[in-house]
């Protein structure tokens, strides 16, 4: 490894600043505006959730380890997994994906903050006070009607279920509003990041040079723009439904079911995009540097997460074979459906590609990011067997989906964000995560995985629908059910070693020093954790891994671009 | 048992005629999960019915596609994983950079968009041959209509009204008579689902759907609810009965009937008929021949001939019935039925009445 004081010869070192009076640490982080702070608050707000949703989880699978299990009532299931699912994608996996691309992408791009520092801790506030919203309707929803406390009617809340006869009280409307702010949230921050990344990159940064991670941050922003926009739609109607009579979903008043799906999934599909392609900015920064070496064809890269990008907003209806579309608008979103799996699988041979040849270092980052190559890979072929409609007749709102779409946020968004966790923490802390702990947290979380989401979809295959909070004796579904309860207990342990090793790590880990991992990306030729003006002289790059052409000046990158 | 549904699933991967080279492997494959799969009377894998089989063999040729991907890649990524990594006597340089090959590119575009091409093909078939078929006109018409959290069924030519158990005749394959379904919802969305017998399709308020089914050998098929529709989704069951020509003609002929209005020498049935007929039970139930006539719940003109009540969960028992009576709430919580707080003798007389309702 090159000497890191030589990698940093160039770059001018921090000055320390001149005030004197320091004002409190709440108050700091409270008024910030450095994006540096905002993504730290974003992560850490979105790991309070997760560990919250996490909880819901396991409850479930308690309460499904046998039939007819009185663990917890129907009403109380039902709540549990609207809540778990709402939390997972609005308030985990949007913030905890945000915040890594708000901490990351101005230090990559050799920026000093985000264009706009004050939209950007708005946008946080905003979010994380749509979450507490939610969680708020646990004590203050019964309302008038004392109909209940936080909202059942599952996370994409089909019409007319939210509609007041069928859902009356306040619960639903927390669950709209909420979701309104955190969308407010995520379009603020999507229109920083695209507004960064076009306007902020420093001397010689063209887009060609652009690390992949903003690649995927720029292109997941766009879609936020145009996806959130019908879902915001949506609950609008809602709440106009609910309160001013309007008749949008209204199935009693001549208002359509369907509409409301279809507002929803040209949200919820892309969603899912949104919330992958992040991770995949994970993945193309960590594989290299683990492989040591460039990653395989970057242009491929960018095109076909640009492709996802925009095929992904043609797949919506595939979340509704079932609902009666008719020949003609089921053979399409199969098409539609089957080709986003071109580019992701473009994505998928880059990166063995990238590994071909190299020289694997199988530290805790690589080794989470080769848990998320072979799930990531399962999940996709599933989802071509969900893409075929006939089949997904069959697999639809059953315990197959379920475990599909697990697989990918859990086996290829979570690992990644793992991945993404042990790869940066030294840069934004300053010390390296323990490698032993990293490595318990692996396996068991590896393990349990796989006991939970391997066999969670064999129920789907046996006719085992999703939703239900007890189910029969004799249906073949009793140890499959078992068996997943096991396997999110010994997750849950794995989760624990982590947070542990978070916190433990913070005050015990060693000394990180600005380049723990040999890396090649701007983010890393400054301090850990990196001053609030990032870089005190304004980068200048020539390539896409600036830091290999200074680690290397007799082979650079610059030479083959 | 589990032999003779090993032979069943057997013979019924032999039926698919379009696919069978490709079914060969993941038969393999099925075969040495199959004891994960033995004795579930919902297999998606033991199809019964012609829907459920053309989905069967598409699902065959889907898997066995993703399975040969999948060994490819997972394997050429574990051999890179093992062969390209760092090794203790490697020297410090870094390896040759390589930064990519439009030729090899091209090469793992190309092939997936013919494998997405092949796949959307033999798709679309399937999609056709179920969705785009033509209705004979020996087909049976039952109108579904899914309530929170029961079923009811209607057979508007037969001029039959039951719930939560649909009875069809089976279809000979020679000369087929299948049952097509016009589903719709009283309240919110729902979603009929027996694997056996067909994939599933929603029952949407304000809207009409339709789906056929077409067992070939009389029995029982078990099903459920799968689009959630609130409290109790779970409780919401299916039961077909596929019945022989004879049996559904005599099960229709029977249901045709009125209500027994002759109780005499049953003075407790008497009695509870009355206290039926002068509660709040006639607003949501219909019993032909008397003036209960709400339709808010199932139709109880026949209730003593289904083997379950409460759509499915529960024997059809006089105690159960009697637990159900009292206080629906204990047996599936969240159901709509209200208990009626009727005293013991009421409620004895009412479960006495409803017992004679063959």
């Amino acid at each position: 490894m090159a000497n890191a004081t030589t990698v940093l010869e160039g770059i001018e070192r921090t000055a320390p600043t001149g005030r004197s009076q320091r004002p409190s640490v709440v108050y700091e982080w409270l008024t910030t505006v450095d994006h540096k702070k905002i993504g730290i608050m974003y992560i850490v707000y979105a790991l309070i959730f997760l560990v919250i949703a996490g909880t819901q989880a396991l409850l479930m699978r308690i309460q499904l380890a046998v039939p007819n299990n009185h663990f917890v009532s129907p009403q109380i299931f039902n709540r549990l997994f609207t809540m778990h699912g709402t939390t997972m994608v609005f308030f985990v996996g949007v913030p905890i994906l945000f915040g890594f691309g708000n901490y990351l992408v101005p230090l990559m791009i050799g920026a000093r903050d985000m264009a706009f520092p004050r939209l950007n801790a708005f946008s946080f506030w905003i979010s994380a006070f749509g979450g507490i919203l939610l969680y708020m309707s646990y004590f203050a929803a019964s309302g008038l009607y004392g109909a209940g406390s936080a909202p059942d009617v599952g996370w994409f809340a089909y019409a007319p279920l939210t509609a007041k006869v069928f859902s009356p009280g306040h619960s639903t409307d927390y669950w709209t509003l909420s979701i309104l702010m955190s969308g407010i949230g995520t379009t603020g921050t999507a229109l920083n990041i695209v507004a960064t990344t076009i306007c902020l990159r420093c001397k010689g940064m063209t887009l060609t040079r652009m690390p992949l991670f903003v690649w995927l941050l720029f292109v997941t922003s766009c879609m936020v723009f145009i996806v959130v926009s019908p879902l915001t739609a949506a609950q609008i109607m809602l709440t106009l439904d609910r309160y001013l009579g309007s008749h949008f979903f209204d199935t009693q008043a001549g208002g359509s079911a369907v509409l409301w799906m279809h507002f929803f999934w040209i949200f919820g599909h892309p969603e899912v995009y949104i919330l992958i392609l992040p991770t995949f900015a994970f993945i193309n920064e960590i594989v290299p540097v683990f492989s040591r070496k460039a990653i395989f064809g970057y242009p491929a890269m960018v095109a076909a997460s640009v492709g996802i990008g925009f095929v992904s907003l043609s797949v919506w209806a595939h979340h509704m074979f079932t609902v009666g579309m008719g020949p003609a608008g089921n053979t399409f979103f199969v098409f539609a459906t089957m080709v986003v799996s071109v580019p992701t699988g473009i994505k998928m041979f880059n990166w063995l590609a990238t590994i071909w040849g190299g020289k694997v270092r199988f530290r805790t980052p690589m080794m989470f990011a080769v848990g998320f190559l072979f799930q990531f890979l399962i999940a996709g072929l599933t989802g071509i067997m969900l893409s075929s409609a006939p089949f997904d007749w069959q697999l639809s709102a059953s315990y197959f989906v379920v475990a599909h779409f697990h697989y990918v946020l859990v086996g290829g968004i979570l690992f990644a964000l793992f991945a993404a966790f042990y790869y940066w923490y030294p840069k934004m802390t300053g010390r390296m995560m323990s490698e032993t702990l990293g490595k318990w947290h692996f396996w068991f979380f590896v393990v349990g995985f796989h006991l939970t989401f391997d066999f969670m979809h064999i129920p789907g295959l046996l006719g085992m629908p999703r939703r239900i909070y007890t189910y029969e004796a004799g249906r073949g579904w009793e140890y499959w059910n078992l068996i997943v309860g096991i396997g999110a207990i010994v997750q849950t342990i794995g989760t624990l070693i982590f947070v542990y090793n978070l916190v433990h790590s913070y005050f015990r880990g060693k000394e990180a020093g600005p380049d723990p991992w040999d890396a090649w990306t701007l983010e890393w030729s400054t301090d850990s954790p990196p001053p609030a003006y990032n870089f005190a002289v304004e980068p200048t790059v020539g390539s896409r891994r600036p830091l290999w052409d200074l680690k290397h000046p007799e082979d650079p990158d610059s030479s083959y671009e | 048992m589990g032999l003779l549904r090993q032979i069943r699933i057997a013979r019924s991967i032999r039926v698919p005629k379009q696919v069978r080279p490709w079914s060969v492997s993941a038969a393999c494959l099925l075969a040495f999960a199959y004891p994960a799969f033995a004795g579930s009377p919902t297999n998606i894998f033991d199809p019964a019915g012609t829907p459920a089989r053309s989905i069967f063999s598409l699902s065959m040729l889907v898997l066995s596609v993703t399975l040969v991907i999948f060994l490819i890649v997972a394997g050429l990524l574990l051999y890179a994983l093992i062969r390209f990594r760092q090794r203790p006597t490697d020297t410090a340089s870094e390896p040759a950079q390589v930064y990519g090959s439009n030729q090899i590119e091209l090469s793992w575009t190309v092939i997936p968009i013919l494998i997405v091409v092949m796949l959307f093909l033999s798709t679309t078939r399937v999609i056709l041959e179920t969705e785009a078929k033509p209705k004979p006109a020996s087909a049976v018409n039952v109108i579904v209509i899914g309530h929170q959290f029961w079923w009811e069924y209607r057979y508007p030519k037969l001029g039959v009204v039951t719930a939560n158990e649909l009875h069809i005749p089976v279809s000979d394959p020679k000369n087929p008579s299948p049952t097509y379904l016009q589903m719709s919802s009283a309240d919110v969305s729902h979603s009929f689902w027996v694997p056996r017998l067909a994939g599933k399709t929603d029952l949407i308020p304000n809207r009409i759907n339709t789906m056929w089914i077409d067992p070939a050998e009389a029995g029982l098929y078990l099903g459920q609810c799968a689009q959630y529709c609130g409290t109790q989704h779970a409780k919401m069951l299916l039961r077909v009965y596929a019945q022989l020509p004879a049996d559904f003609a005599a099960w229709i002929k029977q249901q045709q009937q009125p209500a027994q209005a002759d109780l005499s020498g049953q003075p407790m049935a008497e009695e509870g008929r009355k206290v039926f007929l002068h509660n709040a039970c006639i607003n949501c139930h219909t019993v032909t021949g008397t003036v209960a006539n709400g339709r808010f719940g199932p139709d109880l003109t026949h209730l003593a001939s289904r083997d379950t009540i409460a759509s499915g969960p529960i024997v059809n028992s006089p105690e159960n019935l009697k637990a159900w009576i009292a206080n629906p709430d204990t047996l599936k919580p969240g159901s709509l039925m209200p208990s009626m707080h009727l005293n013991d003798r009421d409620l004895n007389a009412v479960t006495a009445y409803l017992t004679t309702l063959h």
